[in-house]
């Protein structure tokens, strides 16, 4: 996560409300999760691509 | 040898004229397929750049070798700059801003627009659109959309936002308006952006003595030590936000109206299947793309882009009605297809200036279009489509009014 980028369009948190939310303070991104489930992987992916300022990383589990 | 392949023919000028209502200027595909990033020649005398293709469009926003500030460029549309009025009125208005000034506005305002926050608000907008729907349906049919609908529930949406007067709407509606219109003289654009500017220093000297908790009267007293907030700054802040606020999502309402209504097997789909309003309304900010002149950036140095060399100084447009319809990005592009997967759309623009009420928008779309049409589960076009007068000459496009029996 680089929250220095983050300028709250909120794409994360209306992509995927179970992974990300935003802070009341100045919208920035707070992650939920951060081991997302298989089942919300896709929805972790779609959030990334969409986030204007390429602020989201995915990192593959080494483990899974 | 230069490795920049040199845009050779001579400049283009900004695409203008739609052969159909819904559908960018063809020579826009022309371009994207041609010469994507061409050399564009501004009505000021001055050349600079258009961009066509979606990754590029994305590109360019995302970059911070271009600047947002609007002193420095060209406009696409107007002989003359698109700012030079004093300092002190340019103050607060975010969208002329770069880092690291934008951020600490930006993020002094972002809480106020966040998913949870917008979502909250359904309510009371499911309030006023029911509100207006009845007073629709109690003096027709016929009806304008625009004035029953599309234009009062954003305006007073934003409006309680930001702790603006709703009566008022006459004199902000009409500055505004003036300074949407592509033919506006020089004086006329500086009278109405004097009178908007009084009307909203007025309006924080009244909230400075009489604080609310709306969005203008909070900053007042919670975010003054962040920005240094003059009463300069937040009148900029407000009256940016009032005018973005009531023109766009106004112009999404009635300009997607007209479009399902052409569209009956997408309407049908729609009223079927409550699970199709998301991607519907991404769908429609894509197809629409109502900032139909894009959005504009300056390069702060040289700089190589997309196989280009960009100097200096020179202005580059991101078409964004062009973007949204590049077949590598959406297939079948000039298609209406509410189950598109679209949200990669550029209609709220990229990068750190990304609409900053988008999720506003998006709660308004969702309320207004789905309660519209169960509420007129017979609603029509009540003139010829051709008599839809539509707003070629607004930099914001839709339909000047929109005439609809049930």
């Amino acid at each position: 996560m680089d929250r220095d980028r983050c300028r709250g369009a909120g794409q994360c948190a209306l992509t995927a409300p179970e992974l990300f939310d935003q802070s009341d303070d100045d919208g920035t991104v707070v992650v939920l999760d951060e081991q997302p489930p298989v089942a919300l992987q896709e929805q972790a992916r779609r959030a990334a691509a969409l986030c204007p300022n390429s602020v989201i990383r995915l990192i593959a589990n080494p483990e899974s | 040898m230069s490795v920049f392949s040199s845009a050779s023919s001579s400049p283009v000028s900004l695409p203008l004229r739609r052969s159909s209502p819904f559908d960018p200027p063809a020579e826009y595909r022309q371009l994207r397929e041609e010469e994507p990033v061409s050399r564009l020649a501004f009505p000021d005398g001055k050349v600079g750049w258009l961009l066509t293709k979606h990754q590029d469009v994305r590109a360019l926003l995302a970059d911070d070798r271009f600047s947002s500030d609007r002193r420095r460029v060209s406009s696409p549309v107007r002989r003359f700059p698109i700012r030079r009025d004093a300092p002190a009125m340019r103050a607060g208005s975010l969208i002329g801003m770069d880092p690291p000034e934008h951020t600490r506005y930006r993020r002094m305002l972002t809480g106020y627009f966040t998913v949870r926050r917008m979502r909250e608000l359904a309510p009371r907008i499911e309030q006023i659109v029911s509100e207006h729907l009845d007073a629709m349906e109690r003096g027709g049919p016929p009806a304008d959309l625009v004035p029953a609908f599309a234009r009062p529930i954003p305006s007073l949406v934003i409006c309680e936002l930001l702790g603006v007067p709703y009566e008022d709407k006459a004199t902000f509606q009409r500055c505004t308006s003036t300074l949407l219109r592509l033919d506006a003289s020089e004086d006329e654009i500086s009278a109405a952006r004097d009178e908007l500017w009084q009307y909203m220093l007025d309006l924080v000297a009244a909230k400075r003595r009489h604080p609310d908790s709306a969005l203008l009267g909070s900053l007042l007293q919670t975010g003054a030590a962040d920005a240094d907030l003059t009463d300069e700054r937040l009148a900029g802040i407000g009256q940016l936000l009032l005018a973005a606020g009531h023109e766009t999502t106004a112009n999404m309402l009635a300009l997607g109206t007209y479009a399902l209504l052409g569209r009956p097997d997408q309407l049908c789909a729609l009223r079927q299947d409550a699970d199709l309003l998301d991607s519907a309304v991404e769908e429609l900010l894509r197809y629409l793309t109502i900032v139909q002149f894009g959005t504009v950036r300056v390069a702060r140095e040289d700089v190589e882009f997309a196989g280009q060399r960009i100097r200096a100084g020179e202005t580059v447009v991101a078409s964004l009605a062009a973007a949204d319809r590049d077949p590598v990005q959406f297939p079948e592009p000039d298609e209406l297809d509410l189950a598109r997967p679209a949200a990669q759309h550029v209609a709220f623009g990229h990068g750190i200036h990304q609409c900053l009420g988008q999720q506003l928008a998006r709660v308004e779309m969702k309320v207004g279009y789905s309660t519209l049409f169960r509420r007129f589960p017979r609603l029509r076009l009540a003139v010829r489509p051709d008599e839809v007068p539509m707003r070629d000459d607004m930099f914001i496009y839709g339909v000047h009014r929109l005439p609809v029996a049930w």
